[in-house]
């Protein structure tokens, strides 16, 4: 059994104002596991909802929405857990991270103040013993000047230092699962490095479970053990990062990964970008939500509601949601793509 | 105006000594200490080519992007666009020669009015340039401009909101042409889309480029991004270059300590690369530019910094030939390959190591 087993989430938002708006639905029918010791990416662009599904594992999304499922943690369900009981696994069994610690640290609070409250909240430590552990937990996560830093405010701290503040207000009472989501995205590379060594580490040597949620493919090639790529708020392919980046399937995980410049890749190549933007979506119930901006998309992939299965030619697990997967191994030799680029470069206006 | 009559190849713009500093905070007792957000730079931008510039965040990449086009006022050094020096322009004259050189934003939706409908948006440098005079000539002058960036020409009479991100860059795109420049300074113009979609504008530009036979400084944060587009690229640190090369050059072979570092932390989307890596880590943040390190200004995080000479003299951007290649000057056709660094050499050849290790401060420490 996983650390946590979330099955069958759909999450659903008012659409209007008033009675019987229609409900815009994020998130339909999500399920992965999270194991002790691992890393789960969960991988996708805006709107894809995957942000708002670590939200509903938190128990964090606003009162409006409409959650369905299970989110079972060590054999208990957050979704069904009273707000009560939820206080006591927030912070000390689940923690998250954020990723714009700007606005989610308290500003007029000081940092040392931030992390100890956590500690006395969920540990009952003294207030003595919890300012030496906040201070050894910022040495932790390798700020210098320590114990000046529980004094200062957020705002004193420059971008790289408030994120790992927020990882060490995570790792406060050793959380057995952390939830990162976009942990790096608003710092610069080199301090991303940092800060994704570190979380490594303690996945690593803890053995914590992490569910990690980013559009970066390449934080995820370094970082996840399994990656559940999403798209318009389902799943549609799941495998172990090698399986996944050696033999994307789905159209759009390939479309992806030929789309990004790679510093490591020959120059002079031509992008070949996905047309379309994430915007431009049909539900999922008429077809393959992708079906708009695919170039492998036909009647097949129209009116009927198609299923997450097993690929039948991976050796592993490798879960697939496509009626016409990429055939060929290598994205960069799909000859569809190349044809014709100037008009695949154009955007659809809505 | 005509790029084409010129000789490619040729130095479309050159800045020399560029600096701007700004007014510090200081306080009752402390005399205020400017930020030096750009600080000496020397650049030479040739004629049809991409010149990217490179760093993070703090480094004045986008200070200096303004400071070249006078957006933001120069407090030393000199800036020449096709021979004309921009620092010496009245208001009037540099107004005029404005029409050159144009700027694409990062964030369109912050650089376009969101009351002004796409025609008027795109239309207004026509005006204001006194070209494409009438309403019915403007008007059919605009819906070129879509089409050029690949909208439809019913785009012109919507408002900004209704657009996508990518589809809002290329209306950035299309009012920064609408004056014929020949030079664009685009400050980060894919950073703000989704990774689906970067690629669109970004080969957008690069076919503009061939068409139009436009001159690009393209400013991001992203080494891939800007490896892809340029064909030169200057990689900056706290208000300096301290590399610039060919773009195939800087990463066959990055010589600069702080490129290395850079190179090694883009993460590449390929497990086996990944797990087979080397990082070089760096410690601790950006210095200030208000208060800038002594000597090297990056030799308080340098992973090869040496006890002489690194913290008291401040290495100047050298040319440096690749070796056995013989003089920098030997390969034709090449762009030199230059370096602010004392220790290139050393670096290069594999003399020095980097100190591992990036939680122990005392492993910055030179062995």
């Amino acid at each position: 059994m996983a650390l946590l087993e979330v099955r069958d989430l759909s999450i659903s938002f008012p659409g209007g104002s008033g009675r019987g708006a229609a409900l815009s639905k994020a998130v339909d029918g999500v399920s992965f596991d999270v194991e002790a010791g691992q890393v789960a990416g969960l991988v996708g662009e805006s709107g894809s909802g995957k942000s708002v599904t670590s939200l509903a594992v938190m128990g964090l999304l606003p009162h409006t929405a409409r959650v369905s499922g299970s989110a079972s943690f060590d054999g208990r369900d957050l979704l069904a857990m009273p707000e009560r009981e939820l206080e006591g696994v927030r912070g000390r069994d689940v923690a998250m991270v954020f990723q714009d610690p700007m606005t989610s640290l308290n500003p007029v609070v000081t940092v040392g103040t931030q992390i100890t409250e956590v500690l006395r909240r969920h540990t009952g430590a003294s207030r003595r013993a919890a300012r030496d552990e906040a201070g050894e937990l910022l040495a932790r996560v390798g700020i210098p000047a320590p114990v000046r830093r529980l004094r200062e405010y957020p705002h004193q701290l420059s971008g790289g230092m408030r994120q790992r503040a927020m990882i060490a207000i995570a790792l406060a009472c050793s959380p057995r699962l952390l939830i990162a989501d976009e942990p790096t995205t608003a710092l610069d590379v080199t301090i991303q490095a940092q800060v994704l060594e570190l979380m490594g580490e303690l996945v690593r040597e803890r053995g914590t479970a992490m569910l990690l949620i980013t559009h970066d493919l390449g934080v995820v090639a370094g970082l996840c053990d399994t990656v559940t790529v999403m798209y318009s708020g389902r799943v549609v392919e799941r495998a172990d990062r090698h399986e996944l980046f050696a033999r994307p399937r789905h159209r759009y995980t390939s479309g992806l990964l030929a789309s990004v410049p790679r510093l490591d890749a020959p120059r002079g190549q031509r992008l070949q970008p996905i047309p379309g933007t994430p915007r431009d979506v049909i539900g999922w119930d008429a077809g393959c939500a992708f079906a708009p901006r695919c170039s492998a998309a036909d009647d097949a992939c129209r009116g009927t509601e198609l299923p997450l299965v097993q690929d039948p030619t991976a050796s592993g697990r490798h879960l697939l949601r496509c009626a016409h997967p990429v055939p060929d191994h290598r994205p960069e030799d799909r000859p569809d793509q190349r044809a014709d680029q100037r008009v695949g470069d154009q955007e659809r206006s809505a | 105006m005509s790029p084409q009559t010129a000789e490619p190849g040729d130095v479309l713009l050159s800045a020399r000594g560029l600096a701007v500093h700004y007014p510090g905070r200081g306080s009752l007792l402390r005399r205020p200490a400017p930020v030096r957000a750009v600080d000496g730079v020397d650049l030479d931008v040739r004629r049809g080519e991409t010149y990217g510039l490179v760093g993070e965040s703090g480094c004045g990449k986008s200070t200096l992007g303004r400071a070249l086009l006078r957006l933001t006022e120069p407090t030393a050094g000199s800036v020449v666009l096709d021979g004309v020096d921009l620092r010496s322009l009245r208001p009037e004259p540099l107004r005029r020669a404005r029409r050159q050189m144009q700027m694409v934003f990062q964030d369109p939706m912050a650089s376009l009015d969101p009351r002004m409908d796409v025609e008027a948006a795109v239309g207004e440098p026509l005006r204001a340039h006194g070209l494409a005079t009438g309403r019915g000539e403007r008007g059919r002058r605009v819906r070129e401009l879509l089409g050029l960036v690949g909208l439809p020409a019913s785009a012109a009479t919507r408002y900004p909101h209704e657009f996508s991100g990518g589809q809002r860059q290329r209306i950035g795109i299309a009012r920064a042409l609408a004056v014929e420049p020949a030079l664009v300074v685009a400050d980060e113009p894919v950073s703000a889309l989704d990774v689906s979609v970067q690629a669109q504008v970004l080969n957008l530009l690069e076919d503009l480029q061939t068409q139009l036979g436009l001159t690009y400084v393209l400013i991001a944060h992203d080494l891939a991004v800007v490896r892809h587009t340029s064909d030169r690229v200057g990689v900056m640190y706290l208000g300096g270059v301290v590399e610039e090369a060919e773009s195939d050059d800087l990463y066959a072979q990055p010589l600069h300590p702080y490129t290395l570092s850079l190179m090694s932390a883009v993460p590449v989307p390929d497990p086996v690369v990944e797990d087979t890596r080397e990082r070089i880590l760096l410690t601790g943040d950006l210095p200030s530019p208000a208060d800038p390190p002594s000597g090297c200004r990056f030799h308080t995080r340098c992973p090869f910094v040496q006890p002489t000479r690194c913290a008291d003299e401040r290495p100047a951007l050298r040319e440096l030939g690749l070796p056995g290649v013989g003089a920098p000057a030997a390969r034709t056709g090449a762009s030199p390959h230059r370096v602010a660094c004392h220790w290139a050499e050393a670096v290069r050849d594999g003399q020095l190591r980097p100190n591992a290790s990036a939680h122990d401060p005392a492993a910055t420490q030179p062995v």
